[in-house]
């Protein structure tokens, strides 16, 4: 029978839309929907109207914008002990299964998710948090929520959506030895800017993303919301499928064997027709760092400052102006000459198994000039990172190991980056604030910011790597 | 929700890129209970200084700007964070529409559901705009025509119309979603044949440790 060619975009669409209204407006079924912390005022909305939640089966919740990193021990700010004491609460108030605290499987929770396999392919996922994308790694659709929609699939498990228009990022040939996946997401966004892909599902395709391993795309998809795209996703592949097998919340037995079956059908047909299209060279991306404080002002490592008044547009140039002097640097500086006062390894972007290696693996033998801060993506990655040495290595440098959660990412534990001082981080976003107030952010690599620390300033990765090859 | 038709009241130009919603409302006051009201805490880091008191050059400081019912901004407006706080904040402060060039994709969404416009110009017309308003201080936005005027300056902006249609009655989804239970109740009893591994394992084995 001839159908029409779809992307894997329109498939997952198709396989969730419950029904289309003459307007446009789709009411999709929700696969699995995570809560945290933060999600108290949608709860507090379901209180308001007497709700209850629809589908506690499938709602999972995870203590990680909150929690302490610095732990066992009490919480020292009772309005943050609060906002974790309200999950709990409100988790066992409606039967939701909780990764909190005390949990050995807690962590942040776009780390957790694919853990736990609780986020397989062909799932429609939400959580609200922009950074939900990240599960579009596995072939997933998934995307970032306000609190209302979280209140709304709370009662429903169904959400209201337009279908976004599709767009195709192909990273085409092999990335050199030292750039990453950071380095790829970081690249796009530079070339397609912060809301270059507003209203877009991006699907990434092309050999270099055919490569990357499974941590190596949920940082690529991580980033998506940082060129403003609804969600972003990668085709599953042999890479994806080992990844699910045999984890805890993941299919087994027959009922994988029709997974199986439904996942293979899931890539984007050969003819599938993409509203938009943009490729990169693979080989052409270097290290890449932030110098503004959007993460579209994303350089290579070997470039200079960029010069306001050489911006043909006026409003650019006096935006970047302001940039710039936020984060105290000079038109036509060398980056690598940019010294910074410390470093943070951590978030839903990059603080994988695979992420706490490559730093380490620059780290070892080495001492960080700067004082920073280790915080694995969760409690399981910890342990794993203990079992293989990589805690000692980080100690011996002079870094700190800490628990997990969303930590200096966001700042809103209490682990945050003073006034004035630089960090370099993998995390995802270098706004005004993010850190802490003041706090100055460049964006980078794992590699690269351990590289940064050995240093005390930005530095390219690569001779280090080749000295410890 | 309260519906939004017509506004006429003061207007503020805020001529910046990327008001990203960190700006709109910093996270360490996402612990802030709604009941205490967001309104003081909107764009606070950019509006006081770390000792607390306001920067007097920032557009929403001037006493002028007082009870602002507008607000005009450049790009990408709303970009990051999915916190829906930083609407809370816009409304609390009584901003009922918001002006750019775009919007960060989450953010609009949030807007629709707290009975916020994030009214789309485009870029050959928003300068005209800022300029207006910072002359006048007014303007007059009609959701019905989709208009928005500001002094001698008078341009369309567009919004989603289903976005729009909700604004205008005051609508929130919920009601309506109810409405489509049957529709829903036989998309589960049909997914459940389609794609009986989507129900997650209820007594999950011990954790297990990540890949190698």
């Amino acid at each position: 029978m001839a159908r029409e060619p779809q992307t894997l975009f329109d498939k997952l669409w198709q396989q969730h839309e419950i029904v289309r209204r003459d307007d446009g407006q789709s009411l999709l079924w929700i696969d699995r929907h995570f809560v945290h912390e933060g999600s108290f005022h949608a709860f507090d909305q379901l209180r308001s109207r007497a709700g209850a939640v629809a589908r506690s089966d499938l709602t999972f919740g995870v203590a990680d914008h909150y929690v302490p990193t610095r732990r066992p021990g009490p919480i020292g700010d009772p309005a943050i002990a609060r906002m974790v004491d309200q999950l709990v609460a409100n988790s066992a108030a409606h039967g939701i299964t909780l990764f909190g605290l005390d949990d050995p499987r807690q962590g942040i929770v776009h780390v957790v998710g694919p853990e736990q396999g609780l986020t397989l392919p062909g799932l429609l996922i939400v959580c609200g948090d922009s950074h939900t994308a990240t599960h579009g790694a596995l072939g997933a659709f998934a995307f970032g929520i306000g609190a209302s929609e979280v209140a709304h699939v709370l009662m429903t498990q169904t959400l209201w959506q337009k279908k976004p228009k599709r767009m195709r990022v192909a990273i085409e040939g092999r990335l050199a030895p030292g750039a990453t996946a950071k380095d790829i997401i970081l690249s796009v966004i530079a070339r397609i800017g912060a809301n270059g892909a507003q209203g877009h599902a991006i699907e990434y395709a092309g050999r270099a993303i055919r490569s990357l391993s499974m941590e190596g795309r949920l940082t690529l998809c991580n980033m998506s919301i940082e060129c403003g795209a609804r969600c972003g996703m990668v085709a599953p592949d042999e890479t994806t499928f080992a990844y699910v097998r045999g984890r805890p919340f993941a299919p087994d037995g027959a009922n994988l064997d029709r997974a199986l079956e439904a996942w293979a059908q899931l890539p984007s047909d050969a003819d599938a027709a993409f509203d938009c299209e943009v490729t990169l060279d693979a080989a052409a991306i270097a290290p890449t760092v932030t110098w503004g404080t959007s993460p579209e002002d994303a350089l290579p490592i070997d470039a200079l400052v960029p010069d306001p008044a050489q911006q043909g547009d006026p409003v650019r140039g006096e935006s970047m102006r302001a940039a710039l002097d936020y984060m105290g640097l000079a038109p036509g500086q060398k980056l690598t000459d940019v010294r910074i006062d410390r470093v943070f390894i951590g978030s839903c972007t990059n603080a994988r198994i695979e992420d706490l290696r490559a730093a380490a693996s620059v780290l070892a033998g080495r001492k960080a000039k700067v004082p920073g801060v280790v915080s694995p993506g969760s409690s399981l990655v910890k342990s794993q990172a203990e079992q293989e040495g990589l805690d000692r290595i980080f100690r011996d440098a002079g870094l700190e190991w800490l628990a997990s959660g969303c930590s200096m990412c966001v700042g809103i534990n209490g682990d945050t980056v003073p006034a004035g001082e630089r960090c370099a981080s993998t995390t995802n976003r270098n706004f005004r604030g993010r850190q802490g107030r003041g706090a100055r952010t460049h964006l980078m690599s794992p590699a690269m910011v351990a590289a940064a620390a050995v240093t005390g300033h930005l530095t390219d990765v690569r001779p280090l790597l080749r000295e410890n090859a | 929700m309260q519906p939004l038709v017509k506004l006429d009241g003061v207007a503020v130009a805020l001529p910046l890129d990327n008001v990203d919603t960190d700006q709109l409302l910093p996270a360490r006051f996402l612990k802030v209970p709604r009941s205490q009201g967001y309104g003081p805490l909107l764009l606070h880091d950019l509006r006081f200084g770390a000792d607390g008191q306001p920067h007097t050059g920032f557009p929403l400081n001037d006493p002028a700007c007082a009870g602002a019912q507008v607000l005009v901004a450049r790009r990408a407006f709303g970009v990051g964070s999915s916190r829906e706080a930083a609407v809370y904040a816009l409304v609390d402060f009584g901003i009922r529409c918001v002006v750019a060039t775009s919007f960060g994709d989450i953010f609009a969404g949030n807007a629709a559901n707290n009975g916020l416009l994030a009214a789309v110009v485009g870029e050959e017309e928003i300068e005209g705009l800022l300029a207006a308003v910072e002359k006048d201080g007014r303007a007059r936005v009609d959701l019905e025509a989709c208009t928005i005027s500001a002094g001698e300056n008078s341009l369309s902006f567009s919004i989603d119309p289903v976005r729009r249609i909700k604004l205008i009655n005051g609508w929130d989804d919920l009601q309506l979603t109810m409405s489509y239970k049957d529709a829903i109740d036989a998309f589960v009893a049909g997914d459940r044949l389609r794609r009986p591994w989507t129900q997650p394992g209820r007594d999950a084995p011990a954790p297990m440790p990540p890949a190698p």
